[in-house]
Order: structure tokens, then sequence, then C-alpha cells
């Protein structure tokens, strides 16, 4: 690693190439409250307010990319973006590829929203978005499981009555209960770990910097304020 | 595990028999192999059926459009017209609110499964696509055939059974081919965009894409999937050049092989 | 946009629609029907010229270069454009920066691949790390132009392989009996010929083309279908002052009338052309 800044460093004299600090911030901008677009077309949310302090903090200029999910981590290793922040839960699968910085939230659990409270979730049928933590655990579970391409999708599932509930992060189901019938079942899933922000293997100074800024942010209470103001999950 | 082992288990899990659950761990080319080529299973069963059952619709759209009757001539242009003109990822998108909304009225409730409704709009989509060529097809009939029948005495039906219809399958022929093609590759859509899968059974692209967003690495599951489509692609080519040479059979050498070369109009 | 849009929730009708159609997310929602029609636009020439290239190299006399062209046109032909699109971007572009990388830093001793990481030199990458936001975006555009016109590229190249073998070996002997080259023979004769035969299964190269720009955004391009599942899809009152329900039949039921009239005007002006190259051949059909 050292060798590797080492040999950056004289490079970047040799080639007189001044390296500026812009840190790419790479999100999906569509998962409220996470991250979406918002009316004006940019893109907001808990991880754009957290992801600007931070880069404060760090004294880096910071520029939002948005990706689609299902390429995110492969665009993230190709060097497309410097960094993931999108509502990505620290999973083991995931932190063999990345590496990620310490959780910025506490586990989100999962929760079911469905039309009506008394579903048996274990026989019922149940909607996910494809390839998520959530889908996997419904496999699991045993229940019938039917994957949709998008939330938006598994929501109207069970509007339609196609699936009997929808399993999701508690913070983005808390969006939706309340309209058209939706309720939330008393029952919660503790599946996957905190949310952090993805880096690249081989980037251990930036990992160390955000590092840095998240623990200063936890330290000032700063972070929890902005946990609390956009309900994403329980405060540390 | 050995390769038999996952082949046992899992070369017939997109049709529900095997292993319930999907590999998780420690991934190995052969699981890799042997579940996306199950997911091919589905791909074949859409485009075989759509294929068969909207060739007989496209023959009908076909002399429709041909028709001078406005009231078969206008519909059967308008069924081509929409469903060439738009994306199939958009007739999936209203195909699926369409069936849903059939469902919750009571009607043919078993639409919005992806084994029926994407069938039925791809049976539709091909049969728009294969009408256009064989109405094509059928404006380039040589007079002379027609003029042949009419001095044997062969009119009406007999006549169009024994004439126009083979010369316009004959003359359509490798325009079709293509379509076909398309048509296959057309497929992967179904539970990429379009319909939910259930129960974790789906097509190739269905599983390569979970390869691919287990291991995040695109480059193994999507170049087996494109392998496993190149061997349909040459299947579907051998297959409809067996019956090139058997709708050909009675023309003279030369001109058989003349045919292959014309311009192709494909989709 | 307008004056009276400053408090959404005190307008009804129209005036909220007018506001509600002309936030920052709609006009990003319109300036994609531009980026889809400009990347058509500039696809179809490189397809083409992609293609003209395949088909040359198919029917080229040195073998090695015929069986490159031909694998070319039936391995790219062989295989769904989503499979295609779902790896080859990257691809692409870690094989542009491992060019610069080899060109630009000789001197670069650590592995390009640690891990799962791909990393070149700062200054192979592609573009500059330190490049504004807009050359980002030109350079995901480009690719994008660039994996679509590879793959209609395959398309096209089989469609003037046929229509290079459709034209009618009389005129190219009457050619060659005029004393022309081989080359000549090519230039003068084929390739003007070539066309009106190549044109129904080009225009209709055009037709498909147009129906896959909604799997754009699976190459990084915002596309109209993109912002239409975006601003159709239910939202919450927390994230906006147009709150509204799953709207997403309308937008598209608008990406439809897009399409038809889109493909529509297509044919009918590949219908002229047709005619116009037609004119004074002599096949059935012809325009006198």
């Amino acid at each position: 690693m050292k060798k590797l800044i080492l040999s950056t460093a004289a490079l970047a004299l040799t080639a007189g190439v001044a390296m500026a600090d812009t840190v790419r911030m790479g999100t999906e901008g569509a998962y409220a409250p996470w991250n979406f677009i918002n009316d004006a077309g940019e893109v907001d949310g808990f991880e754009r307010e957290l992801g600007d302090e931070l880069c404060k903090r760090a004294e880096l200029t910071c520029e939002w990319v948005t990706n689609e999910w299902d390429s995110i981590i492969p665009n993230l290793v190709s060097g497309n973006y410097d960094t993931i922040i999108a509502g990505m839960s620290i999973t083991d699968e995931r932190d063999e590829v990345i590496d990620f910085t310490q959780p910025y939230t506490p586990p989100d659990p999962s929760a079911y929203a469905a039309m009506s409270m008394d579903v048996n979730v274990e026989g019922a049928v149940i909607a996910a978005q494809t390839s998520t933590i959530q889908a996997a655990f419904v496999a699991e579970m045993g229940a019938t499981l039917v994957e949709f391409a998008t939330p938006e999708e598994t929501v109207a599932a069970v509007r339609s009555g196609e699936a009997d509930a929808v399993l999701a992060d508690k913070s983005f189901l808390d969006t939706v209960v309340g309209t058209d019938g939706l309720v939330m079942l008393e029952r919660m899933e503790q599946i996957g770990g905190g949310v952090g922000m993805g880096v690249r293997e081989s980037d251990g100074d930036l990992k160390a910097t955000f590092d840095a800024a998240i623990q200063s942010m936890k330290d000032d209470g700063s972070l929890n304020e902005l946990i609390t103001k956009w309900e994403v999950a329980s405060t540390f | 595990m050995s390769c038999w082992v996952t082949i046992q288990d899992y070369a017939l899990r997109s049709i529900g028999i095997g292993e319930r659950l999907l590999p998780k761990a420690d991934f190995t080319i052969c699981q890799q192999v042997t579940l996306i080529g199950s997911g091919m299973i589905w791909n074949i069963y859409f485009g075989a059926l759509a294929l068969l059952i909207g060739f007989f619709i496209a023959s009908g759209l076909a002399m429709g459009k041909d028709a001078r009757n406005p009231f078969l001539r206008k519909p059967a242009e308008w069924f081509i017209f929409i469903f060439r003109g738009s994306p199939l990822f958009i007739q999936f998108f209203f195909a699926y609110f369409l069936f849903l909304k059939l469902k919750q009225l009571g009607y043919v409730t078993w639409l919005t499964s992806a084994q029926a409704g994407a069938l039925v709009v791809l049976i539709l989509n091909t049969a728009a696509y294969s009408g256009e060529i064989f109405f094509g097809a059928l404006r380039s009939v040589p007079r002379g055939d027609m003029e042949a029948a009419d001095a044997y005495g062969i009119t009406g039906w007999t006549r169009f059974k024994r004439i126009t219809w083979p010369t316009m399958l004959r003359l359509a022929w490798p325009a079709y081919t293509n379509e076909a093609i398309f048509l296959f590759h057309a497929t992967t859509l179904v539970f990429f965009s379009g319909f939910p899968t259930w129960q974790q059974r789906g097509d190739a692209l269905y599983y390569a894409n979970y390869f691919a967003d287990k291991t995040f690495n695109p480059f193994v599951p999507y170049p087996i999937l494109a392998g496993f489509f190149i061997l349909l692609t040459l299947g579907v080519i051998g297959l409809f050049g067996v019956m090139n040479k058997r709708l050909n059979r009675h023309l003279p050498q030369e001109r058989r092989k003349r045919l292959r070369v014309r311009p192709n109009l494909i989709r | 946009m307008f004056e009276y849009c400053t408090d959404p929730e005190t307008l009804d009708g129209l005036r909220w629609l007018s506001c509600y159609l002309t936030t920052g997310k709609h006009i990003n929602f319109y300036w994609s029907f531009v980026t889809v029609l400009v990347l058509l636009f500039i696809t179809a020439p490189t397809a083409l010229a992609f293609g003209f290239l395949g088909a040359m190299s198919a029917r080229a006399q040195v073998a090695p270069v015929r069986w490159l062209g031909q694998a070319y046109i039936s391995v790219v032909r062989g295989v769904p454009d989503i499979a295609f699109f779902l790896f080859f971007v990257i691809a692409l572009d870690q094989g542009f920066e491992w060019m610069r990388h080899q060109a630009f830093c000789p001197d670069w001793t650590d592995p390009i691949r640690q891990g799962n990481d791909f990393l070149v030199c700062p200054d192979a990458k592609l573009p500059l790390s330190s490049s504004p936001q807009w050359v980002h975006e030109v350079y995901g555009f480009f690719l994008a132009v660039l994996t679509f016109a590879i793959v209609f590229g395959a398309f096209a190249a089989n469609v003037m392989f046929g229509a290079m073998r459709a034209v009618p070996r009389a005129q190219m002997e009457t050619a060659e009996a005029y004393g022309m080259t081989h080359r000549q023979t090519f230039w003068r004769v084929l390739v003007p010929q070539m066309w009106m035969y190549a044109l129904p299964g080009l225009g209709n190269l055009w037709m498909i083309l147009i129906k896959a720009t909604p799997l754009l955004f699976l190459l990084g391009v915002e596309d109209i279908v993109y912002w239409a599942r975006e601003l159709g899809g239910t939202i919450n009152p927390r994230f906006t002052d147009y709150p509204h329900g799953d709207w997403r039949l309308w937008y598209f039921l608008a990406l439809l009338v897009f399409y038809l009239a889109f493909t529509r005007v297509s044919e009918i002006l590949i219908e002229r052309l047709n005619k116009r190259l037609r004119h004074g051949q002599a096949i059935v059909g012809a325009g006198a």
C-alpha cells in the first residue's frame, strides 16, 4: 500500500499532474429517504446531506453521480466513481469484494407491509425486489417469494393482491404505509448489518478519511440529528 | 460438491424441480452454467410456443392487410402498426397492467403469471412482425404463378392453399428466420422488466443476473448466457435452414441458391 | 418555472399541472428525449460504418480477415442485446484504460488487477478524475454509442453482406469488361448498387434501434423510460411538493405515443428513400 502511494506521488511529480481532490460519490437515486431525485432533478435525501457534510469535514470536493443498482459495485471496482453511498448494508459477501467504512446508521430492520394486519408471513406470498437481501431471506424462510424489478412494483403487487405482503427496509416502507390501506406488520426481520460507504479495497486512504469524518459526526451528535431528520433508522 | 451433483440438483431448478435454495456461496463455474442453462428452458418455451402460435395469426394478419375489405384491412394494419411501432418493454408493462386489472375484476385470473401472460404478449408481438413479413412476401408472389393457376382452373381456397400460401412462405422464409432469432432474444425481457419471478424460477437472464449480483463479477455469467444463446441461435438457423430446403425443393438447383441471397427484410 | 408555482399546495387543476410538468425533474425528462434522439442519430452512421467494415471483411480474400468478419457478425447477432449491454460497457471502459495505461505509464510497476480492483495509473483514467462532471457524462454517452454501434453494426454487416451478393453478377462483369480493376469495381459499381438491396433491411434495423433505446439505462444513460418510471412512481409528500399515486400508466402512455409517432415518421421517410433508390433500376416495382 505504501509503495503505491509513493509511486503515485512520484508519478504526479514527474508528470506534473496536479491531483485534484475530487471524490466521485456513486448513488442510486431511487431509494427514498436514503437517496432520491428531488423535484429539481438533483440527488437528495439522507445520504446526500450526510455525504456533503462528510466531504466538508474531510475537506474534499465531492461530485454526485447516479448509477443503476445492479452494476453499482462492478462500476466502483472498475474506477468509475470512488465511493458507494447508496443505503448499502454491510454484508460479508460485499465485504469480500469492496471495503466498507464504519457504519453510519445502525442496522435498519426489514419490515412487512400488507393490506391487513393478520397476514401469516410464513405461509404467505411475499413480494421483494429482485436480488436484494430481503429476496434471499424470503427464499430461505420458505414462504412463496415473488420478485419484481423495482421497489415500486413490489408495493403495487400488494395493493393489487398479487402478493400478501412486501418485505423491504423499514425506512422505505414507512414512506408507503398509511396510503391505500397499507399497514405495517408487527413482525420485523433483522437482516444485514448497518449501512456504510463502500470504497475500493485498494483505497485505504479514502476509507480512513471517511472513517474519521463519520467518527467526528458520531461524536458531536450531528449524525444522530440527520438520522432523526430523515427517519432512516434508529439512532446510535 | 462435484459437478454431476450440481447438475442433478439444479438442471431443472427453473421449473421447480431439484434443490429449493439457490447456491449462496463458493460459486463454481459448473453451478453458473447449470443454472443459466436451466433458465434456458423458459427462453425456449416462450420462443418456440410464441413462434408456433404466432405463425398462424401472422398468416391471418397478412391476408387481412392484403384484403380489399376495409373492415378486415384496417384492424390488421393497426394491430401490426402498434406492435411493430413500440418497444416490447412498454408492451410488457401495459400487458401486465391490463392482466392485473382483469384479475381484480375476476376474469381470466391466470394471465398475471409470466408463463401465460408474457407468452400472450410474445405471441401477439411476433404475429405482428411476421404478419408484416408475410404481407411483403404476399405482395411479391409472381403474377405468372397466379395466372398459371387460373389457366389450370385452380381458384379460390384451393389456389390459396396450393399456390399462394406456399409461395409466400418460400419468399418470406429468410426474413422469418431472422424474426425467429430476434424473438428468442426478446424472451430475455420477460422477467427482466415486465413480469415477476415466482419462487426464483426464472429464465437464463434471471440466473445470470443472480450470479452477477452475488459474485459482483459480470464477466463470467453474462458470457455464459451469451454462449447459450449463440448455441440456440445456431440451432434455430439450422432448423429453419432444413425447412427452407423443404420449401424450395421443387426449384431448379441454381435458383435455390439465389433465394438465400435475397436482401433480407429483417424485423 | 412560473411565478405562481412557489406554493404548490394551494394550486389546483391546470395551474397545478402546469407547475408539476415544469419541475426540474420533468425538464430532465424532456431533455432525455433529446439525448435519445441525438444518440440515435450518432449511433446510426457509426453502426453503418461498423457494418460496412464487417461486411467488407466477411467477404475478404484473406482468410483470417474473413474469419474475423464472419465471427463478428455471427457472435454478436447470436447474443441478445441485453446480455451484451450488461457487461460490455465495463469491459470496453477497462479496455480503453488498459491501453492508455500501456501508452502513458510504462514505468508503472503495480499490478493493474489487485483482487477485484481495476487500477490504472491516474494519467490513464478515462476521463481523468479531475475532469468536471460533464466530461464524465459525455464519455458515458460515447461508450453507450459505441456499444450500440458494435451490436447493431453486426446486424448491419449481415444486411450489407447479403446486399453485396444480391447485386447482379452481370453488372460486375460489365465493369470488368470495361477494364476496371477489382478495387474499382468494388467502389464504383458494387457499393453504389448495393444500397438499393440493403435499404429494406437497414430500414428495419433503424426501427429496431429505436425500440432498443429503453435498454439505454443499462449503459448508464438516463433515457426516457428511466425518467418515466422515476416520475410515474408513487411519491410521498415528504419528498416532493407534488405528491401523487402510481401514475406510471400515463407516463408510459406518453412514451407509447412518442415511439409510435417516431417509428411511423421513420417508416414514411424510408419508403420515400426506397422509391428514390429504386428509380431507374431494372427490377420489378421500380419507378419509371
